[in-house]
């Protein structure tokens, strides 16, 4: 009844596709090459009998903690509630050979990591190659996906050849930690359906205005005076250590990201001296505002923290953050005024930005670890590493195209995120706008387009906690997945809401509490609910 | 608790919830007892619950005029809250509930006080569609409870439309059998019982929706002969519209449905809907353009929608049942009875629907407002707030026909994993309004008293 009639109008076509059974065996997000032969077979898969192996020859085998997980992960996901049925008279599929060419278990992936693998399913031999463990598990989440279940409870598997790889290399999902403390299981059930479709990024912005849960070994204060709850809101060093190793397990980097020097209200209370004393007229108002960054102690502090937070975060780049510094209580403070002066800055807060940034990526790159920044830091002309990844943003009738193209052609690498803030919710099929983004819809040449990396899903969480977060993530922020990994060609969105919805069905049947797309039902859907 | 007192020998005719609610969450829950003669603050002992009434109601389903009033005085060492009847005791032990706190010793407070209380509106509803998406028993039963923190008393139940039709009648099983999503996603008898009395003991009415003539597509593949044809051409395509209203059929189908909808759900109204025709079916039907000419309806439509749920209402009113209707219904003009409720859902200029519907001598329930399902960034709860029901031209006699209003969530993008956050806290707004003071609209004192609900329901779900 509620929907206006443009909206109905418009989804009528999707409501009977809604009601069609969907095409079963369809991978999320859609393989770059997927191929059956003419009048298919299909294998069924004993459950009880089928078992993950090594291939013959494979640099990587039993004993590696990735892919053993991963095995063990795998089997209930396959086989939710096998059953005793086993067909005697077709050639089963028993086993899923395993072949990995590259050596290498015990690290981390990084954004050159490969991702790429082969499927081949025949009658009675199953085989999953890749070049590295991560391209593995990409191929093992596929499988997962190609096993059905028929009328009679027996799992099959249709004969298939599917060589895939990832268009973008940076595929990432933000959340948001401070707005609202996430619990660990919040956090490691996200992570759960992030490899479920193949996002390989956690882009974890850990601490800001609201608070700190970020329990750190140099200032413990800031944690203490700073989170909601310091005893139960806040990430402990091993709370942090089961994040990481957790997203390693799923071929996830975990890029944390220390906002500054706006963004850090909650620092405050912990590191006194830090946060600019704003000033009414001659006297300090009693509010604070960003990091000072005239003072030395601030870099010192600054310094110590980020050294501690590279040693934590075992992956090569950190989210510096850099957004929406708000000039104004800097500009009422007179010391910094003063400054500004001996600087010859003159009235231009930009260029104190810059100071203070300029000199934090210095830190950071001394440090060994690469940098991200939101938008503003390129913006506001900061001197930057020609290496510095610039995360876009802003969002205002498209103009982030104009940003992207900019950005590269200014050489640096850009990630994507400003048509994908999942937590502008509205109200209808909004997964349909995310999905239809094209990155590469601007002016420029190959070689600029070549540095757009990817980009990121972002939830941020002045309206989202635990109580809301995965139905509100998820399936929409498959939409974003597929937009990062599936080939540019793959944009209709009819074809896509069919898989979709099958998509979501199956996160359903997995236990995640993925909302619905639009009308309709799910086979098996209230075994969790 | 306490004793209940009520009249000669009563029972306690409402269960202990209400203590679980109160202390089952303390987090100090395994220390036991502390010895509050160290403390030295007077205790409180115990709760009192009075029912006024010589028939307090216990056994009976609320209506629309039943007490909600309740009246509520916290002293040491006895607390005392009396009620002219059961449902205002359960508005009343819901109050209490929420004056009890904890301090950080896991010490239990309430604060010394007077509450006299009463319900604004009388008609404080909530709509669930469970024919959009199957709603399991459980997410219904917990909204139910959710209602009840929030004083709500209507469950609007928009069982069956367009896309399923998951209530298992007895007279004719075929249209969920056939109509359901899947024969697993229905709705038994035993549990429509369930529902209806998990609601009854938390004051709550179940009004069910069964919405004719328009969103029926679903009734069609249980019961054939049922829909109209359409036709193109002259030829029928297959596909069909809303339900025929030239069929006697029809009206044979609908007088056995409605009886036995009329035993199934004791409250005395019954929703008819009669929202959205869309007439282009029955434009293309040559027996309904015959019925027509017959008539004398000339090209007029909505004369023949009228025709038929006037035949509707004639029906369900033998079954000595009240009609709620959408406000179509009213605005194509069909002869309602005096007793009919329409219920006002379009958004654009409902003040006027509403002068128009009061002031041609109709009950009124407001929707337009507070449609849920729309969804969008940020506090919408303000919004919701901030209506100020009877903000229409109007008589003081016309504004005593607006009863209430609901809080609808329809069920396109909802379903069991995003009903509870979708509409909660949300409708908390919607319910305030409904319950207390015209004059309670401060948007800050709001917002923190709703953040501090919202946690509290957040402990108890």
């Amino acid at each position: 009844m509620a929907a206006a009639r443009a909206l109905r109008l418009c989804v009528l076509r999707l409501l009977l596709l809604s009601l069609l059974p969907g095409p079963t065996g369809a991978v999320w997000p859609q393989p770059q090459a997927q191929s059956s032969p003419p009048g298919g077979g299909r294998c069924p898969v004993p459950a009880r009998r089928f078992r993950f192996a090594a291939a013959g020859g494979s640099a990587v085998g039993p004993g590696c903690a990735v892919l053993d997980a991963a095995f063990q992960r795998y089997w209930p996901l396959l086989f939710g509630r096998p059953t005793e049925n086993e067909p005697s008279w077709e050639t089963p599929c028993t086993e899923l050979l395993v072949y990995v060419s590259t050596p290498g278990c015990n690290g981390f992936p990084s954004l050159d990591s490969k991702e790429s693998y082969k499927l081949s399913v025949s009658k009675g031999s199953m085989l999953l190659s890749a070049e590295t463990v991560w391209g593995a598990l990409r191929g093992l989440e596929t499988f997962s996906q190609l096993v059905g279940r028929d009328e009679n409870g027996t799992y099959y598997i249709n004969e298939t050849e599917i060589v895939d790889f990832p268009r973008f290399p940076h595929r990432g999902l933000l959340l948001d930690s401070s707005r609202h403390y996430l619990p660990l299981r919040a956090i490691l059930e996200t992570l759960d359906v992030m490899a479920y479709n193949k996002f390989n990024v956690f882009h974890w912005h850990i601490v800001d205005d609201p608070s700190f849960p970020y329990e750190s070994s140099t200032f413990p204060e800031l944690s203490k005076q700073g989170a909601f709850n310091a005893m139960s809101h806040v990430y402990t060093a091993s709370d942090v250590r089961a994040v990481i190793e957790y997203a390693r397990l799923r071929g996830i980097r975990v890029i944390a990201e220390f906002d500054t020097p706006g963004h850090t209200l909650s620092w405050g209370p912990g590191a006194p001296g830090l946060l600019t004393p704003c000033y009414m007229g001659k006297v300090p108002s009693g509010v604070y505002g960003p990091i000072n960054p005239i003072f030395n102690s601030t870099y010192q502090f600054v310094t110590r923290l980020f050294q501690e937070v590279s040693t934590v975060f075992p992956d090569f780049f950190l989210h510096l953050g850099g957004d929406e510094v708000d000039f104004t209580c800097w500009q009422s403070n007179p010391e910094i005024r003063a400054f500004m002066m001996e600087r010859g800055f003159g009235e231009d807060y930009k260029k104190l930005e810059s100071f203070y940034i300029q000199r934090l990526l210095d830190i950071v790159s001394s440090l060994g670890k690469g940098s991200i920044v939101w938008q503003e830091v390129f913006d506001n002309d900061v001197k930057l590493r020609p290496d510095t990844i610039i995360h876009v943003w802003k969002e205002n009738k498209m103009q982030y195209l104009k940003e992207m193209a900019n950005v590269t052609r200014s050489g640096y690498q850009a990630l994507l995120s400003a048509p994908w803030y999942l937590n502008r919710i509205s109200y209808g099929q909004d997964w349909i706008e995310a999905y239809k983004v094209e990155p590469l819809n601007f002016e420029g040449s190959p070689e600029q387009k070549a540095l757009v990396i990817g980009g990121e899903a972002c939830m941020w969480g002045e309206y989202v906690d635990v109580t809301n977060l995965t139905p509100r993530l998820w399936p929409r922020g498959g939409a974003v997945a597929e937009r990062l990994w599936s080939s540019e060609t793959v944009r209709d969105v009819e074809d896509a809401y069919a898989r979709l919805v099958e998509f979501r069905c199956t996160l359903l049947g997995r236990g995640v509490q993925a909302q619905p797309l639009y009308v309709g039902y799910c086979d098996h859907e209230f075994g969790g609910v | 608790m306490g004793a209940a007192s009520s009249g000669p020998r009563r029972r306690l005719c409402f269960p202990g919830r209400y203590y679980e609610y109160i202390f089952g969450h303390s987090r100090r829950r395994t220390r036991g007892r502390r010895p509050l003669a160290a403390r030295g603050e007077p205790e409180l002992f115990q709760l009192q619950v009075v029912i006024e009434a010589g028939d307090p109601g216990c056994d009976r389903h609320p209506h629309l005029t039943s007490s909600e009033a309740y009246h509520l005085t916290v002293t040491e060492p006895v607390a005392v809250l009396k009620a002219s009847e059961v449902w205002g005791a359960l508005r009343g032990l819901e109050t209490f509930s929420q004056l009890v706190h904890e301090d950080d010793y896991g010490s239990f407070l309430i604060n010394e006080s007077e509450i006299n209380d009463f319900p604004r509106f009388a008609h404080r509803g909530v709509l669930l569609d469970t024919s959009r998406h199957y709603l399991p028993l459980k997410s219904i039963l917990t909204n139910l409870d959710a209602m009840a923190f929030n004083k709500f008393n209507v469950l609007h139940w928009h069982i069956v439309d367009d896309q399923s039709f998951p209530y298992q009648s007895i007279y004719f099983p075929e249209l969920s059998d056939k109509g359901a999503y899947s024969s697993n996603l229905i709705y038994t008898p035993t549990d429509v019982h369930l529902v209806i009395e998990y609601a009854r003991l938390r004051g709550i009415r179940v009004i069910p929706e069964f919405d004719t003539p328009g969103h029926t597509q679903s009734w069609g593949k249980g019961q054939k002969d049922l829909l109209t044809p359409c036709y193109n051409g002259g030829q029928p395509t297959g596909s069909f519209g809303p339900v025929n209203p030239v069929w006697n059929t029809t009206y044979d189908f609908m007088a056995k449905f409605f009886k036995e909808i009329s035993s199934v759900f004791p409250d005395e109204f019954i929703h008819l809907g009669g929202d959205e025709v869309d007439f282009s079916c029955w434009k293309s039907n040559p027996e309904v353009k015959e019925f027509m000419k017959k008539q004398g309806f000339g090209t007029n439509y909505a004369k023949l929608e009228s025709y038929y749920v006037q035949n509707i209402l004639d029906i369900v009113s033998s079954y000595n049942k009240g009609q709620m209707v959408w406000q179509e219904v009213f605005d194509h003009k069909a002869q309602l009875k005096p007793d009919t409720v329409v219920q006002v859902w379009m958004a654009n200029n409902y003040a006027h629907e509403l002068s128009s519907v009061t002031g041609s001598g109709f009950t009124a329930v407001l929707s337009a407002p507070w449609y849920l399902d729309y969804i969008s960034y940020g506090q919408d709860w303000k919004k919701y707030y901030s209506v100020e029901p009877l903000n229409f031209p109007g008589s003081e006699k016309q504004k005593k026909l607006l009863i209430g209003g609901e809080a609808c969530l329809w069920g396109e993008f909802v379903d069991a994993t995003n009903l509870t956050p979708r509409l909660w806290p949300r409708a908390s707004a919607v319910g305030e309004r409904l319950w207390s003071s015209s004059n309670v609209t401060n948007l800050q004192d709001a917002y923190k008293r709703l953040t501090n609900h919202r946690c509290r329901m957040l402990s108890e779900e």
